[in-house]
């Protein structure tokens, strides 16, 4: 950590003595608070910290006259310890804004600590579409992506593709009970059906038994509201019971590019999810995640990953455009100017907090089909952002007045 | 129990007493309430805080294991149940902290005897056992009933209320005056029990049960009585927590909590009266220093964990009594 | 959900064959515990972690020494049976003369290393491990579709378990074990080398975990965790049995995996919880398990 910071300050350092601008030097701490040892280290993790890093590079901060400094620390996916170290770094340490937090517990409870000590928050790992609902609060932008955006993905435009009838394979945690919710709301608004919903005990390790259920149920398609090891779990054993090959179509409901690398394609295979970034994408998607696998290990990117870096880079750019970090002006700065980056395209920060940008539907190649490493996914749909989050008044945002 | 703990060198460190140690005990117990008034003025209140909630915990459970000759790897069922119970009374009843509190360590005191009724059917490893599966079972009950615990979200947002209605408690400083007093309280209750008639009785059992029983002693009546002493001790300290953090949640009732409580008390001294504390402040310093190096904190616990079993047995507190030739 | 009278018998018949399936990991890790347990009284709380380690082993077999699953099956209880040795002979030995508790304690501590160690070489999501080709596919059974590899699993564990059950209850080898089990010091005196035969059998204890580790990485997601959460389970198993006999850790395996399997069917919420509602019946009715003698 220590050649990190030093590393950082060095930089900003030179960017000082270099820079024409010295009249205002703005430092701004940054903490990147993630999963480093959990089920989610592999698509938050280090590799976060790796964005965050690039966003700072890329803007080229210190010729701005801001002097960004980058921290990170490990919440091993437990509210209480993430919120130990968010109250420290906020009160302690001089922590301007946080980026990052995957597990819903751990952002929620980092959202509401943000908002007592008037701090940014920046979610890209966090999925729950309560950050912008109920648990809204004017110091978090939720960047990459929510539950919510999920379903509509999967959900709705599994419908559309003919896929009408669903059974469900839901995690019993509060987590997969909402991305059941969500996404059987959608896929019955449709037109579609749900035949029937089974709830499997959390973690699991087993799931032939609900699994056959399904396929029994002769569904077209078996819906995952599940994540992490129950995820990778179930479709292993569903390629080995033959699920897809008889015609049934697994939909994951939050699935994320280390998984897919973590199954295989010859169990992964046919599986149809969302996802808000694909490294290969566009040749800008590409140029960006070459760069970022050769200092990541040759692992590339997750739309998580890219959404630090994103949300980062707009953070910054508000600040040199209002030339404070004083919260409140930065975040009436950065919900009014657009966003726009090699990533995510062009794309708005929302009243409520959410940031408007497309998502994608994608389905996991045949091995046959695969070039190569990391050459997962073939694109299905496009849902444009207005379509794919939830409206602004839907959400019972407190922000938002009806 | 006949096993354990009844040969000096390789049992369980057993706690001794005696007049002379009585005195030493009393300048200890007024060395911490000093430390502790000055502690929030030296260092970050709400880390003085963690270490007190987890080490009331852990002196918890070291009360039964050190004088209850009982190894419990549960703990976290009644810290973690009495953090969801005042959690969800202050938020969703709005009773003030004390009420909350209170609340939660009568529940987990009421959980206590009923696992403990059934835990001490059994002996040695098997108890040990009994309450991991049943401390599991009701991590799943908590994970599976979101109405009331939140799910994996838990209870977030707890206010911390006006302590009697008048003292705010959202100022860190104000919190921890209430914290030190229930550490102090919960320490001084524990040393009592220690050094009862009572204290005494389990510490015959936990030495030689048939004689005790032979003596006429009802060995089940007492070690359930010290069971469920521990498991309310223990939800004091899980209730408390729920207040500083303003959040309940499955960590506190997942099984790795429990065994966080055992290496802290191992580290400290198994069976010192002060070594839990020790055992608290190194643990909860080491989580909060090592937190940038990720996943190796678990290895570096686990390392903590053999050394300590195979080279110093006596734990920190353990040693320097060992040094100064008394109890502490 | 389904309902009690919904559930045509052959689904259920199905479900009742999962159920041994699982059953059978049950089945295998609880012996192994209980072969430990009988000699060295530790409760090897690394015994998650081993099984863990037997998945791995065979990963890595297959990605840095491309061996197969087959080989896997028979290197990775010998790898890992032999890191086991290892442990006992420079640790666990050590500890011998104090309290067994230390030993749980000890076993405690290396799993959180071994896990620790796994999670930081390997990430937490999980590695990819195909079926072996020859046990691809699998057969229409009228009432269900029984994969190939899930009829193997069943086939292997039952092997070896009756094959470990004979070895100990019915040769000279299992004679000495049970001798150096009810009494050590006599049995050195006889000139067995009990010492050894402590080693050896903690040796063998893991090689079973690791066995069912290798049996698992086709079908479960092989990661540093996949053994931790499954030994609570295997725990509250070996409790319901008692650790009186071998044959109980074999029954009691196969028999809470059916009746898991069947939970699982009619009321899902509880499926993981069962086992410890049944350990909880078990120790108000007979504490010593079901298969055990009382204390």
């Amino acid at each position: 950590m220590f050649s990190r910071k030093t590393f950082v300050a060095a930089t900003a350092l030179i960017g000082l003595m270099t820079s024409p601008a010295l009249a205002q030097q703005i430092s701004i701490k940054a903490g990147v608070l993630n999963d480093r040892s959990g089920v989610y280290a592999d698509l938050t993790g280090e590799g976060s910290v790796i964005a965050a890093r690039m966003a700072v590079e890329d803007f080229k901060a210190a010729e701005k006259g801001i002097k960004v400094e980058i921290v990170s620390a490990d919440h091993q996916n437990k509210p209480d310890v993430g919120s130990t170290i968010a109250r420290q770094w906020y009160d302690q340490d001089g922590v301007d804004l946080i980026l990052d937090v995957p597990t819903s517990s751990v952002s929620l409870a980092v959202s509401q600590l943000t908002k007592d000590k008037n701090k940014v928050f920046i979610v890209s790992g966090g999925g729950t579409a309560d950050l912008t609902g109920k648990a809204c609060n004017a110091n978090t932008i939720h960047w990459t992506y929510d539950t919510y955006a999920l379903a509509q993905g999967t959900g709705g435009a599994m419908v559309k593709a003919g896929g009408d009838s669903w059974f469900f394979l839901t995690a019993d945690y509060a987590f997969g009970h909402a991305l059941e919710r969500d996404t059987s709301a959608v896929v019955q608004k449709a037109g579609g059906k749900v035949l029937g919903t089974v709830r499997t005990p959390f973690p699991g390790s087993d799931f032939s038994s609900f699994l056959l259920q399904a396929q029994a149920s002769k569904a077209k398609v078996i819906g995952l509201a599940n994540a992490g090891g129950d995820l990778t779990n179930s479709v292993k054993q569903a390629s080995e019971f033959g699920i897809t090959q008889g015609g049934q179509k697994l939909a994951g409901l939050l699935v994320f590019i280390s998984d897919i690398h973590a199954l295989g394609l010859q169990a992964a295979q046919g599986l149809v999810l969302t996802e808000s970034f694909y490294w290969d994408r566009d040749d800008q998607t590409r140029a960006w995640s070459t760069r970022f696998a050769k200092l990541n290990g040759g692992k590339q990117p997750t739309m998580v990953h890219a959404g630090v870096y994103s949300g980062l880079l707009h953070y910054l750019k508000a600040v040199e455009a209002t030339k404070t970090k004083d919260s409140a002006t930065v975040i009436a700065k950065m919900k009014e100017l657009p966003t726009d980056d090699p990533l995510f395209g062009k794309g708005s920060v929302r009243a409520d907090g959410r940031k408007m940008h497309d998502m994608y539907l994608y389905e996991v190649k045949k091995p046959a089909e695969s070039k190569g490493p990391w050459d997962y996914y073939k694109q299905i749909a496009v849902l444009p952002a207005e379509q794919a989050f939830r409206p602004l008044d839907a959400g019972d945002c407190p922000l938002i007045k009806k | 129990m006949a096993d354990i703990a009844s040969d000096e060198t390789s049992g369980i460190p057993v706690a001794k007493t005696d007049r002379s140690a009585d005195q030493l005990h009393r300048n200890v117990l007024i060395g911490l309430a000093l430390l502790l008034a000055i502690a929030p003025f030296v260092a970050y209140p709400v880390f003085v805080m963690k270490v007190l909630c987890f080490a009331l915990f852990a002196l918890a459970f070291n009360l039964l294991l050190g004088y209850g000759g009982l190894l419990s790897f549960g703990h976290a069922a009644y810290f973690g149940m009495a953090s969801y119970v005042s959690a969800y009374t202050a938020k969703n009843w709005g009773l003030t902290p004390e009420f909350a509190i209170l609340s939660g360590t009568a529940i987990a005191a009421a959980l206590g005897l009923v696992f403990g009724a059934l835990a001490i059917r059994r002996q040695g490893i098997y108890f040990t056992m009994i309450t991991l599966a049943l401390a599991q079972m009701l991590f799943f009950f908590c994970l599976q009933t979101p109405r009331f615990t939140g799910g994996e979200d838990g209870i977030q947002a707890v206010p911390r209320g006006r302590l009697f209605g008048l003292i705010d408690l959202a100022d860190d400083r104000a919190l921890y005056w209430l914290v030190a007093a229930i550490f102090m309280a919960g320490l001084l209750a524990m040393y009592r029990i220690i050094h009862s008639p009572f204290g005494e009785v389990c510490k015959a059992i936990r030495d030689n049960e048939p004689r005790a029983i032979s003596l006429g002693y009802r060995v089940n009546r007492y070690k359930l009585t010290v069971f469920v002493l521990s498991a309310a001790l223990a939800g004091l300290a899980g209730a408390t927590k729920a207040i500083v953090f303003q959040l309940a949640s499955l960590t506190d009732v997942h099984w790795s909590m429990s065994g966080e409580v055992v290496l802290m008390t191992l580290v400290g001294g198994l069976g010192t009266v002060f070594g839990p504390i020790a055992g608290a402040l190194v643990i909860v310093a080491m989580q909060n220093y090592l937190a940038s190096l990720g996943a190796w904190v678990t290895v570096v616990q686990g390392v903590v964990f053999v050394i300590c079993v195979l080279a110093f047995r006596e734990g920190i507190v353990g040693v320097v009594a060992k040094a100064i030739k008394k109890p502490l | 959900m389904f309902e009690l009278i919904g559930v045509p018998p052959q689904a259920l018949f199905g479900q009742v064959l999962l159920g041994l399936i699982n059953g059978s990991f049950y089945a295998i890790l609880s012996l192994g515990l209980a072969v430990i347990f009988g000699l060295l009284n530790v409760i090897n709380f690394a015994h998650g972690a081993q099984y863990m380690m037997g998945a791995f082993v065979a990963w890595m077999g297959l990605n840095y020494l491309g061996l197969n699953y087959w080989a896997a099956l028979l290197l990775a209880p010998l790898v890992v049976g032999a890191v086991g040795i290892a442990m006992e002979r420079l640790l666990l030995k050590r500890i011998v003369h104090v309290d067994h508790l230390y030993g749980l304690l000890l076993t405690f501590g290396l799993a959180l290393i071994i896990q620790g160690l796994f999670r930081n070489q390997y990430g937490s999501s999980g590695l990819p491990y195909q079926i072996p080709p020859e046990l691809r596919g699998g057969q229409n059974l009228g009432f269900m579709f029984l994969p190939y590899y899930r009829g193997w699993v069943v086939v292997a564990s039952l092997v070896v378990c009756v094959a470990t059950w004979f070895m100990i209850e019915k040769t000279k080898l299992g004679a000495y074990l049970r001798a150096a089990t009810e009494n050590p010091t006599l049995t050195q005196a006889f000139g067995i080398n009990v010492p050894l035969l402590v080693t050896l059998t903690y040796g063998f204890g893991v090689a079973l975990a690791a066995f069912a580790g290798v049996l698992a990485a086709p079908i479960y997601s092989v990661n540093p965790n996949m053994g931790a959460d499954l030994i609570i389970v295997v725990f509250a198993v070996v409790v319901i049995g008692g650790m009186g006999s071998i044959m109980g850790a074999i029954v009691t395996g196969f028999s809470l995996g059916l009746v898991e399997g069947l939970t699982k069917v009619f009321y899902p919420e509880a499926s993981a919880t069962v086992i410890f509602i049944i350990m909880v019946l078990v120790l108000l009715v007979k504490p010593a398990g079901l298969f055990g003698r009382p204390a």
